[in-house]
C-alpha cells in the first residue's frame, strides 16, 4: 500500500499528538465542566431555599431573616433605568459605525478606539467615575441651580443606572451593529436606486429589518451591566433598606450588592449560607432570564426571516 | 459572494443622488423641503452621538484625575482622622492579622516587573525618611511607602502592598487561566467534531455571563474550603484562592479571544498543512499556533486587563489583608478591592478620599495602556502579516 506524505509516522510522534490532543480535550473538559460545575452548584445548593416568603418579603433583623423583595425590586428598576439610558446613545453610535461612516476615516477609528478602550476599563473605575461625574459634578450641579439642598448631589438610584449605562455603553454598540450589518446590503441598494434618502433608508428598511435583532443585542448587553456590583457600591446601592426606592432620587437595594453583603459583612456568615446560596440563584435567574428572553427572540427571527438573499 | 460586485457602484449611485443635477430633479417635487434639513441633522447628531464614546473616556479621565488632585490640597487639611485606630478586616470571617508586621522588600523581584519598577527603587530612599523624620512623611514619600494604613493616627498611604498584592493575584491567575483557555481555544477550533464545537460556545458564554459576584462567592464559600483542606492552608482567604476567582472570571475573555484569532486565520494554511502530508496535531502545532500568535499575546493582555481591574472577586475571596509578601498562600489586598472596601465609608474630600481615586486613576491608566497596546500593536501586526502573505 502507497503511503501519502513526505514522513512514514513513527510511533513517537503517533503518541504525541495523541498526547496533545489528549490535554487540549482536557482544558475543553475543564471550561466545560466548570460552568456546568458552577450552575449546578447553585441550582442545588439554592433553589430548595427559594421560597414564596423569601421573594416577597423584606429583609428582618439586620439581613439574617425574611426575604428579598427590595432587592430584586431594585435589581429590575436598575436594569430599566439602565436601558432608557443606555440602549438610545448606545444604538444611534452603532448607527453611525454601520451606515453612515466609511472604515478609512479618522473619525470612525477613534470611535472605534474609543469604544475598544471604554470596554476595558475595570469596572470599579467606572463607580469612581459615577460618583466624580455624576454624583459630585452633575448632582450637586442640579443642586446648586435650583438651590435645593442636597436632593440630587448623593448617591442615587439614578446615578448608579447611569453608571452602568455609561458601562454597558460599548457592548450595546458592539451588538447592535452587528446586527445592523446582518442587513443585507441589497435592501439599501434597493431602497436608494428608489431615490430615498440615506436617513429614509436607515429609518424605513435597515431599522425595522434589524429591529428584533438591535432588541436581541440590547437584552445581551443589558444582562451583563445587571450582574455588576463594582460601580454601583458607592453611587447608590444601599447596605440594606425595608422600604422600596420612591423616587428617582432613592437609594436602593441590588441583587448582587445584597449577595456581598450577605456573604461578607454579615454578623455570622454560616447561618445565613442558605440565604446567600438563594439570593445567587434569584440573581443567576435574573440575569439568565433576560439571556434566554434574548436567545428566544433570536429563534423566532430566524424562523420568519421575510426574504433570503 | 454576490454582493461585493455591486457594493461599489452602490455608494457612488447614493452620493451622486445629490450631486448629479438631472437626478436630482427628476426627485426633486417629491421630497418636501423638510427633507434635505431633517437629513442634514440626521447625520450630524449620529456624529455628535458617535464623537461621545470618544469624550467618554476623556470624561472618565478626568474626573477620576479631577478627585485625585485633591490629595495636593488635602494635605495640610488634617492629617488625623477623627475615627478608631483600630484596621478594618473586610472579607469578615479571615484570621489574618491585620495590622501587617511582615516587611518584606523583595526589591528584586518586584524589579523584575515593568509595572512596579517606577516605585521600587525610590523605596529605599522612602523609608529612611520615614524612620527619619516619624511626624507626618511627605506625602510623596508616604504613597511610596510599604503601609498601608489609611485609618490611624498617622495615616500611611503607602501604595506597594497593593501593587505587589495586585499583581500576584493577576499572574496566579494568568498562571491558571492562559493554558486552559488556549489549550481549550485549540481543541474547539482544531479538534472538535462540529456538534462539540456548537455547543462550547453557548458553554463559554455561560460561564463569561455568571456576575463576578458570584464567582467571589463561589470562592469564598466553596473554593475557600477546599483550598484549606488539601493544602493546609494558614488563612482561609489568601491569594490563592482569589487568583482561582479572577481566572474562572478571566478564562472565557482568553478562550474566545485566542478562539476568533484562529477562526480568523487564512483556510489555506491548514489545508496547506494537511496536504503536505502533516498530522492535524502537527498543522494546529507547527503552523496555526505560531501564525495566531499575535492574537493569543492579545488575548493574555486582555485577560491580564481584565484581572488588574476585576474588584468583586478579590474583595471577597482574597482575605483583604495589606500585606506586602509574595507568598500565594497569604491574604492580599488589591488596588481594586482597597476602592471597594474603603471607598464606602471615607470622608469625602479628605486626604483618604483622594488617595483612593488615585488608585483608580492608576488602575484605569494600567488598563488603557495594555488596551492600546492590544489593540495598534498586536492588530496591526496580525494584519501585516496577513496581508503580506496574501499579496
Amino acid at each position: 500500500m502507497v503511503r501519502y506524505g513526505f514522513r512514514k509516522e513513527s510511533g513517537e510522534q503517533a503518541l504525541i499528538g495523541l498526547g496533545f490532543v489528549g490535554i487540549t480535550l482536557l482544558a475543553a473538559l475543564c471550561v466545560f465542566g466548570l460552568s456546568v460545575g458552577l450552575l449546578g452548584h447553585f441550582a442545588i445548593g439554592g433553589l430548595p431555599h427559594v421560597t414564596w416568603e423569601f421573594l416577597t418579603e423584606a429583609p428582618r433583623n439586620n439581613n439574617t431573616e425574611g426575604g428579598i423583595f427590595p432587592a430584586i425590586y431594585g435589581t429590575v428598576l436598575l436594569v430599566i433605568l439602565m436601558s432608557i439610558l443606555g440602549v438610545p446613545i448606545g444604538t444611534l453610535t452603532a448607527i453611525y459605525l454601520a451606515e453612515y461612516s466609511r472604515e478609512d476615516s479618522r473619525l470612525t477609528r477613534w470611535v472605534r478606539f474609543g469604544v475598544n478602550t471604554l470596554a476595558g476599563v475595570p469596572s470599579i473605575v467606572f463607580g469612581l467615575f459615577g460618583l466624580g461625574f455624576f454624583v459630585q459634578f452633575v448632582g450637586k450641579g442640579i443642586d446648586r441651580v435650583f438651590g435645593l439642598e442636597l436632593v440630587w448631589g448623593k448617591p442615587a438610584i439614578i446615578w448608579a443606572a447611569a453608571t452602568l449605562a455609561v458601562l454597558t455603553l460599548p457592548v450595546v454598540i458592539v451588538s447592535v451593529e452587528e446586527a445592523l450589518r446582518s442587513v443585507p446590503r441589497q435592501l439599501r441598494e434597493a431602497s436608494l436606486a428608489l431615490g430615498a434618502t440615506r436617513w429614509q433608508t436607515i429609518r424605513r428598511v435597515v431599522l425595522p429589518h434589524a429591529f428584533t435583532g438591535i432588541l436581541t443585542g440590547s437584552i445581551l448587553a443589558v444582562s451583563r451591566g445587571a450582574g455588576e456590583v463594582a460601580p454601583i457600591m458607592f453611587v447608590g446601592a444601599a447596605y440594606s433598606l425595608p422600604e422600596l426606592p420612591k423616587s428617582l432620587t432613592s437609594q436602593f437595594m441590588e441583587l448582587g450588592y445584597h449577595l456581598f453583603v450577605l456573604s461578607t459583612q454579615s454578623p455570622d456568615v454560616e447561618v445565613t449560607r442558605p440565604l446567600q446560596y438563594a439570593t445567587t440563584v434569584v440573581l443567576l435567574l435574573t440575569t439568565f432570564a433576560l439571556n434566554l428572553v434574548a436567545v428566544l427572540l433570536r429563534l423566532r427571527m430566524r424562523r420568519r426571516r421575510p426574504l433570503t438573499l | 459572494m454576490a454582493t461585493s460586485p455591486s457594493a461599489s457602484p452602490a455608494t457612488s449611485v447614493s452620493r451622486s443622488n445629490t450631486r448629479s443635477p438631472s437626478l436630482a430633479l427628476s426627485l426633486q417635487h417629491r421630497r418636501p423641503w423638510y427633507s434635505e434639513l431633517g437629513e442634514r441633522a440626521a447625520e450630524l447628531i449620529l456624529h455628535t452621538i458617535a464623537f461621545s464614546a470618544i469624550a467618554l473616556i476623556a470624561l472618565v479621565f478626568f474626573f477620576v484625575a479631577r478627585e485625585a488632585v485633591g490629595i495636593l490640597s488635602a494635605e495640610q487639611a488634617s492629617p488625623v482622622s477623627p475615627s478608631e485606630a483600630t484596621p478594618e478586616v473586610y472579607g469578615a470571617e479571615t484570621t489574618a492579622p491585620s495590622a501587617p508586621e511582615v516587611y518584606n522588600p523583595d526589591a528584586s523581584l518586584e524589579a523584575d516587573n515593568p509595572d512596579t519598577s517606577p516605585t521600587v527603587e525610590p523605596t529605599a530612599s522612602a523609608h529612611s525618611a520615614e524612620a527619619a523624620t516619624p511626624p507626618a512623611p511627605p506625602l510623596f514619600q508616604n504613597l511610596l511607602g510599604t503601609v498601608w494604613q489609611p485609618v490611624s493616627q498617622q495615616p500611611k498611604y503607602g501604595l506597594l502592598p497593593l501593587v505587589v498584592g495586585t499583581l500576584k493575584v493577576t499572574i496566579i491567575a494568568l498562571l491558571l487561566a492562559t493554558p486552559i483557555g488556549i489549550l481549550a481555544a485549540i481543541y474547539a477550533a482544531f479538534f472538535a467534531p462540529r456538534w462539540l464545537r456548537e455547543t462550547i460556545k453557548p458553554v463559554v458564554e455561560l460561564l463569561a455571563g455568571f456576575p463576578s459576584v458570584v464567582v467571589g462567592f463561589f470562592c469564598l464559600a466553596v473554593v475557600a474550603s477546599f483550598i484549606q483542606q488539601i493544602l493546609g492552608t494558614t488563612y482561609r482567604l489568601n491569594a490563592l484562592v482569589g487568583g482561582i476567582g479572577l481566572s474562572i472570571a478571566i478564562l472565557p475573555i482568553i478562550f474566545t479571544i485566542t478562539e476568533d484569532s484562529f477562526s480568523s486565520l487564512p483556510r489555506r494554511l491548514w489545508e496547506a498543512g494537511l496536504a503536505l502530508g502533516a498530522r492535524p496535531w502537527q498543522v494546529a502545532l507547527r503552523i496555526m499556533v505560531p501564525a495566531a500568535t499575535p492574537g493569543i499575546f492579545a488575548a493574555i493582555l486582555l485577560g491580564f486587563g481584565r484581572a488588574f481591574g476585576e474588584t468583586m472577586i478579590v474583595l471577597m475571596a482574597s482575605g483583604n489583608a495589606p500585606l506586602l509578601s509574595w507568598s500565594p498562600v497569604e491574604p492580599v489586598r488589591t488596588m481594586s478591592a482597597t476602592i471597594g472596601a474603603e471607598m464606602g465609608e471615607v470622608v469625602w474630600g479628605s486626604l483618604h478620599y483622594s488617595v483612593l481615586f488615585l488608585i483608580g486613576l492608576l488602575l484605569f491608566s494600567v488598563t488603557f495602556t495594555l488596551n492600546v497596546i492590544a489593540e495598534f500593536w498586536v492588530r496591526q501586526r496580525l494584519l501585516r502579516r496577513f496581508r503580506g502573505s496574501s499579496s
